[in-house]
């Protein structure tokens, strides 16, 4: 049967159960956005391109599934390109349809002509120009295998005009986009991996984005249980491992727990598993887990020994891994030691003793908003958050019990992530509550979001943790630069209610501590789009603060310290 | 950690935008590419290419498993220290108007090995095949003879079979 290429498009889309496409229409795709017309597939229409690859990057985190944006060509596709970067850095599955000119124009300098293939070959997985329709479906599920497959990433296709109003005969489409076949374990590895663990007397579990992507969360729960282990993970990795499990000791680095970074110091063996040792959790590289030998396991070769040296590399899905390990480890009948059972017993004692915390006085404190979002979500959110001392807060004060419920540019750092991403994963999971932690500054760079999720009815509850400052560099200058405070003062923000209302959604504030409790059951039991406004402390920094380039031993706990002097 | 060269030995497939995901795999890594040659293989639609770089051991480690999980890059492997055979190529041109060294010249070619591969009045021009560091010494050498000017190839590097 003769198809276009639009129609073909729109086939291979549906081949590969794609329900939801973020998006937004332009001249050199308003053939395609004709087709779509014609569609059964859900459209979520956004304000900002890069909304529209946030949206399809949370979505991803929250479903497990591939996200799917649609843009036009030049300023549409540019304007993604911070997003795409975003979800390289996370290894999160996203496919990007750009926009082109017409063949015969491509290398003129046409009208909303970019060479978007060129622009995105560092910050995508693998990129695609479509030159001919007859390629255009072996290309659509080749950019879908390849973003899932391995480790996961952002893949671009980019379509001409002309190559999507061809025709073609859309013919069943052979299959030889098959993911690369995996290669059998290496059983004397794994052995090897079994014998570390036996012969361990303190051994640790860092787990990262690896575990939750990977789909191994269940593994890692058992592993821990049958190492008796503790287990501290990446940001990226939270919610893989339950943050209410005893054996759980927090996030480690730069703003981590004293017990996990404590445990990094002193720990004989590292487990490693889908982490890729970031500068914000090793700090000092060389005074990294030095009394530790290192097994790192991870699906992508380029991870191992790229920061930190590993004793044994694990080249595997996180999960085959882990399930291999954990026979391993029944079948030679491991127990944990008593000196294991001693250094689980004295990583508890340093949670104890070093618990998370901050001041209970005067104003709101966000720690306690964010204390408050957990409590009244009873824990069952999904929770997104933007980028700085939101993020941190969102990441230490929420406890994450299950995998995809927290959703955070990790790698790039990305202000303005983490509304449209709350908005991919509430078009993912309509039923579930979905908060979006933000900032006064960072709500601002995707603040246009409001009438994409009104429009689109996703009920996203966004928390704006006000501090009227760019709070994250604003601490840094306080600690760092004499408290010069270039250009991180917001004391003109706009009145956020108003905007809610102007976008049709509700908006509501707390001034006092008094009045957080109240805002919050409020916004959670009101329907549709709801914008929380908590007036907080201008002056609160995140702690635990290890300064980069020193060593995690090296922990700034701020207030936390005389608490810490009196528990002790 | 100390620099060293690197030979890459890169089979991939043949696209028209591989080679810029390639060298934008070094430059990313702050790694200068010395020289560079590719070309078809038996198989037609697969490209070998040999990049030659300087670097510590480590850096090249990582842009080989960067390359080599690049989606088109077949296989990519490090040359150095393995049993390998690398030839290098450069066309030279050099003074030909005096007769005293045309002699001299064509005594030296046949010796070696080199071709002169043109000749006028005025210039003529050296097929000159042999093995990196070597290679530029014996052109270098070429400057008593008038050497004008010269291009070279990037390396090509063959492993030597089981």
């Amino acid at each position: 049967m003769k198809a276009t290429g639009s129609q073909i498009l729109f086939r291979a889309l549906e081949e590969e159960g794609v329900d939801v496409i973020f998006g937004y229409p332009g001249g050199a795709v308003i053939g395609i956005y004709d087709e779509l017309f014609r569609q059964k597939v859900r459209h979520i229409l956004v304000r900002h391109e890069q909304g529209a690859i946030h949206a399809a990057d949370g979505y991803a985190r929250a479903s497990g599934k591939v996200g799917v944006c649609l843009v036009t060509s030049g300023p549409g596709a540019t304007n993604t390109v911070t997003g795409i970067a975003n979800a390289y850095l996370d290894s999160i599955p996203v496919v990007i349809f750009t926009g082109q000119v017409s063949t015969n124009l491509i290398g003129s300098d046409a009208f909303q002509e970019v060479d978007i293939t060129g622009i995105t070959r560092p910050c995508t997985k693998h990129n695609f120009l479509v030159r001919n329709v007859a390629d255009l479906k072996r290309i659509v599920h080749e950019s879908f295998m390849i973003a899932r497959s391995g480790r996961p990433g952002p893949v671009l296709v980019d379509l001409p005009k002309d190559v999507m109003q061809a025709e073609t005969e859309d013919e069943e489409f052979p299959f030889n986009a098959a993911p690369p076949v995996e290669r059998p374990l290496d059983q004397e590895v794994i052995a090897k991996a079994v014998e570390m663990i036996a012969s361990a007397r303190m051994p640790l579990i860092f787990s990262g984005g690896g575990v939750v992507y990977g789909n191994a969360s269940e593994e890692l729960r058992e592993l821990a249980g049958v190492m008796g282990a503790p287990v501290t993970s990446s940001l990226m990795g939270l919610g893989a491992f339950p943050a209410s499990d005893p054996l759980w000791l927090g996030m480690p680095g730069m703003h981590g727990t004293w017990a996990a970074n404590t445990a990094l110091v002193h720990c004989d063996l590292l487990l490693g598993i889908g982490v890729r040792f970031d500068d914000r959790v090793t700090s000092r590289v060389s005074a990294f887990a030095q009394n530790a030998r290192i097994i790192h396991i991870d699906i992508d070769a380029a991870s191992i020994d790229k920061i930190v040296r590993a004793d044994l590399p694990i080249v595997a899905p996180s999960k085959n891994a882990l399930s291999a390990i954990i026979a391993g480890l029944k079948a030679t009948g491991y127990a944990p030691s008593d000196a294991v059972h001693d250094w689980r017993k004295q990583t508890i004692l340093w949670k104890i003793t070093h618990p998370l915390g901050y001041e209970k006085s005067g104003a709101i404190k966000p720690q306690y908003v964010v204390e408050k979002l957990y409590e009244l979500s009873s824990g069952k959110a999904i929770v997104a958050t933007e980028v700085g001392q939101n993020q941190m807060w969102g990441a230490q004060f929420y406890k994450y019990d299950e995998p995809n419920c927290f959703i955070s540019s990790g790698g790039l750092g990305t202000m303005g992530f983490g509304f449209p991403a709350a908005i991919g994963a509430q078009a993912a999971c309509p039923d579930r509550l979905v908060i979006d932690i933000a900032g006064d500054g960072s709500i601002q760079m995707n603040i246009q979001e409001l009438g994409t999720a009104v429009q689109n009815k996703l009920p996203v509850k966004i928390a704006i943790l006000n501090n009227s400052s760019l709070g994250m560099v604003r601490q840094w200058q306080e600690m760092f630069y004499q408290k010069r405070y270039s250009h991180t003062i917001l004391d003109e923000n706009p009145d956020f209610l108003k905007i809610a209302e102007a976008y049709g959604a509700t908006g509501l504030r707390a001034n006092k501590t008094s009045e957080v409790e109240e805002v919050i059951k409020k916004a959670f039991s009101t329907e549709g789009v709801v914008v929380m406004e908590f007036m907080v402390d201008p002056e609160e920094s995140v702690y635990p603060f290890v300064k980069p380039g020193a060593p995690l031993c090296e922990m700034d706990l701020g207030p936390m310290a005389d608490q810490a002097k009196k528990a002790a | 950690m100390e620099s060293q060269k690197n030979v890459l030995s890169i089979l991939v497939n043949n696209k028209l935008d591989v080679l810029a995901r390639i060298s934008g795999t070094f430059s990313a890594r702050n790694v200068n590419i010395e020289s560079i040659s590719a070309n078809t293989t038996m198989d037609p639609e697969r490209t070998r290419i040999i990049i030659t770089a300087m670097g510590d051991n480590a850096a090249m480690e990582k842009i080989v498993k960067q390359i080599a999980r690049l989606v088109d890059v077949i296989e990519a492997r490090n040359l150095a220290g393995i049993m390998a055979v690398t030839r290098e190529m450069v066309l030279v041109r050099l003074d030909w108007s005096k007769r005293e060294n045309r002699r001299e010249i064509e005594m030296l070619a046949e010796r070696k090995g080199w071709k002169i591969l043109s000749a006028d009045e005025r210039n003529c021009i050296l097929e000159i095949t042999g093995e990196n560091g070597l290679l530029m010494e014996e052109v270098m050498g070429l400057h008593r003879f008038g050497l004008e000017d010269f291009t070279r190839t990037g390396v090509v590097a063959i492993e030597k079979g089981l």
